[in-house]
């Protein structure tokens, strides 16, 4: 787990206007093959973003590689983003890729449990805020974006929207605080808690 | 205040109040060579211990090839996957069942059926179908490869209480209709997002004559609605199950652990966040349309238009579905022709799926522009289709027998389509490129895969009925 934290970021957004966005898309299964956390990044949005399956040749008509949103660091999204498989592989490839952020309608329970432990900071707005901002990045692809997490705030041009976070997800995230090191300072816990299981277990 | 079935197993693993946050003991700890590398590697490099590697059993299933018993049979990324488990169990001391092994198999194949998962465990597993599980009355969750390092380490997780849903599925279950297509309906219902944030428990006549092998049905695609976990009550038949399997209590412990067994169930009263109800009598045979498994029809039902759904969402993902799926609205699905049928999964690999499938199978054989291919879903399946005799009539069909594994459903491994595709596949999702890009996933049951490779297209199975 990382243990960098996280507080602001100021970016612009690249638009990805769909919903059900599922973690095969993220990342398909032929990347999956790895043994690192790390080079995934090359593959996100794989089927979508190339034409060609050796990723040669890029899709021009994928937000992702339109030369306005080059350098995107936030990536904009619609409702249960990140819904299927399990594999953290996507929050790896998201970070790995240069996002900091997803903002999004919802999210799918795996993946935001997942972007939460990779300090990839998973920013949900209503629906109508979500309007907006896609209306805003598609006026002016330029657009910077910044989410204050502190402040848990998404702000661009003259507006500005408060999201929710869960309290503890929102402090493991801007302390970047090493969740299995805290947990094992309550090994005498666990061992209480196992010292009182049935003996069939 | 009466409690949910939910409530008694969560409250029974709290060993901490965090905050919002309850550490929660984890009993059952299943893995994978796929999700778990990056965990293993995380605790090599601070040098901490796997805590429990008694409550820690590994499998080999999603790289692995369904042709071969060879490590290196799919390339040498699979094979360093593979063997980079091995080392990783063999260090920590997990037991493995590596390829070619009896017990080997889909990780939501061969846990239950080794008697691993137990009514009133907390299960996971860095894989989405875990809730697989809950048909024993385990809370039983997918994870991420930091939560894997997190309960190798720790053997808890830090968790929040999810909300209860309740669905109701009432009166008996008619002819022809399978566990699949009372999930499916119920996905179709609900949404592909219907139950995010929720813990479901299943209940109702037609849910309590399952069988276990169709409850863990019913309960591996409670992912598909957006579900944390999937939960049915255990009963006799979950203990007529479990008694005399390998990992089961014995004995005294035997009789203490079904004393508690029972006592786990949703206590009259006792509330639930959401309530859904659906008649068993209303479902027909279903077959998925369109890239996600809430956009799914009766196979009598014409492919919808987009105008059919009234949420702009939905119309718009169905304008989408049918574009990639290559389907026009009002198409009949008798109409649609199928190149591939995967029989086999962790949603439909077990014993009843293979014999279910070669009911139909034995009935023909399989249509000539049809590849279909058969992978039960353990060791211990696979020899016991083949004591049977269900291995014969696949292939007196013209269906190829496979080595056990998760093979197609994800295509990990050599078993994948190519772009233009279509199959109706007994596996759990429906998503583009999920079996290979540009490749159409119709998701059935077992029954009604055997059907479509027999015709060609898709059939009711019910006209297959004796």
């Amino acid at each position: 787990m990382s243990e960098q934290g996280f507080t602001q970021h100021t970016g612009i957004a690249a638009p990805l206007d769909q919903a059900n966005v599922d973690t095969d898309q993220i990342i398909p299964k032929q990347f999956l093959t790895g043994v690192t956390r790390a080079g995934y990044g090359k593959h996100l949005f794989h089927d979508w973003r190339y034409l060609d399956l050796e990723e040669k040749e890029p899709n021009p008509a994928f937000a992702l590689n339109k030369p306005e949103h080059k350098g995107a660091s936030l990536l904009l999204a619609r409702e249960n983003f990140g819904c299927g498989s399990s594999r953290e592989h996507a929050p790896w490839a998201l970070a790995d890729f240069g996002f900091k952020t997803v903002i999004a309608t919802s999210f799918a329970d795996i993946f935001y449990g997942n972007c939460i432990n990779n300090q990839l900071v998973p920013v949900a707005l209503s629906s109508e805020q979500m309007d907006a901002l896609f209306a805003a990045v598609k006026t002016d692809p330029a657009t910077k974006i910044t989410v204050d997490l502190p402040a848990q705030t998404v702000s661009f041009n003259d507006t500005s929207f408060s999201f929710d976070i869960a309290e503890h997800h929102k402090n493991n995230l801007i302390k970047g605080l090493d969740a299995i090191g805290q947990t094992l300072e309550l090994t005498s816990a666990i061992e209480a808690f196992e010292d009182k299981q049935p003996a069939w277990l | 205040m009466a409690k949910t079935l939910y409530d008694k197993v969560w409250q029974a693993h709290i060993i901490d109040q965090i905050g919002e946050d309850s550490l929660i003991y984890i009993d059952r700890h299943l893995i994978h060579e796929v999700t778990s590398p990056q965990a293993f590697a995380g605790l090599n490099e601070k040098g901490r211990k796997v805590r429990r590697p008694d409550r820690t059993v590994g499998t080999m299933d999603h790289s692995i090839s369904t042709r071969s018993l060879a490590i290196d049979a799919c390339g040498p990324a699979n094979a360093l996957q593979l063997q980079t488990l091995a080392k990783n169990c063999e260090e920590h001391g997990i037991q493995l069942f590596p390829v070619g092994h009896q017990k080997q198999g889909i990780v939501h194949v061969m846990g239950p059926e080794l008697g691993l998962i137990q009514p009133g465990m907390t299960v996971v597993c860095g894989d989405s179908h875990t809730a697989t599980h809950g048909a024993f009355g385990a809370l039983a969750f997918g994870i991420g490869t930091s939560q894997v390092e997190h309960v190798l380490a720790t053997q808890t997780l830090k968790q929040s209480r999810a909300k209860s849903m309740l669905i109701n599925v009432n009166g008996k279950l008619p002819v022809g209709i399978t566990a699949k297509d009372i999930i499916l309906a119920i996905i179709g219902k609900i949404g592909h997002a219907g139950a995010t944030g929720h813990v479901i428990e299943y209940a109702g006549e037609a849910i309590r004559g399952l069988s276990m092998e169709e409850r863990m049905t019913v309960c591996n695609m409670s992912i598909e609605a957006g579900a944390k976990a999937g939960l049915v009550a255990p009963d006799e038949k979950t203990f007529a199950y479990l008694e005399g399997r390998e990992y089961a209590p014995k004995g005294q412990d035997w009789e203490d652990a079904v004393a508690y067994w029972k006592t786990l169930y949703t206590e009259e009263g006792a509330t639930f966040d959401t309530v859904v109800e659906l008649e068993a009598a209303d479902i027909a045979p279903q077959v998925t349309w369109g890239t996600n498994p809430g956009q799914v029809i009766g196979v009598n039902t014409p492919v919808p238009a987009p105008e059919d759904f009234s949420d702009p969402i939905e119309k718009e993902s169905a304008v989408k579905a049918l574009e990639y799926m290559g389907l026009k609205p009002g198409e009949k699905l008798a109409d649609i022709a199928v190149n591939h049928v995967f029989i086999g999964s962790c949603t439909n690999g077990r014993i009843e799926d293979m014999r279910a499938a070669a009911q139909i199978a034995k009935r023909g054989k399989v249509a000539d522009s049809v590849t279909a291919i058969v992978v039960p879903g353990s060791g211990n399946v696979k020899r016991q289709a083949e004591a049977e005799g269900l291995d014969k009539i696949f292939i007196d069909a013209g269906f190829e027998w496979r080595l056990p594994g998760c093979s197609m459903c994800l295509g990990m491994n050599d078993d994948k389509l190519v772009a233009g595709d279509r199959c109706a596949s007994t596996s759990n999702r429906n998503f583009e490129g999920r079996q290979g890009r540009g490749a159409r996933t119709h998701l059935v049951s077992p029954a009604m895969a055997a059907a479509a490779a027999i015709t060609g297209r898709f059939a009711d199975v019910r006209d297959y009925q004796e």
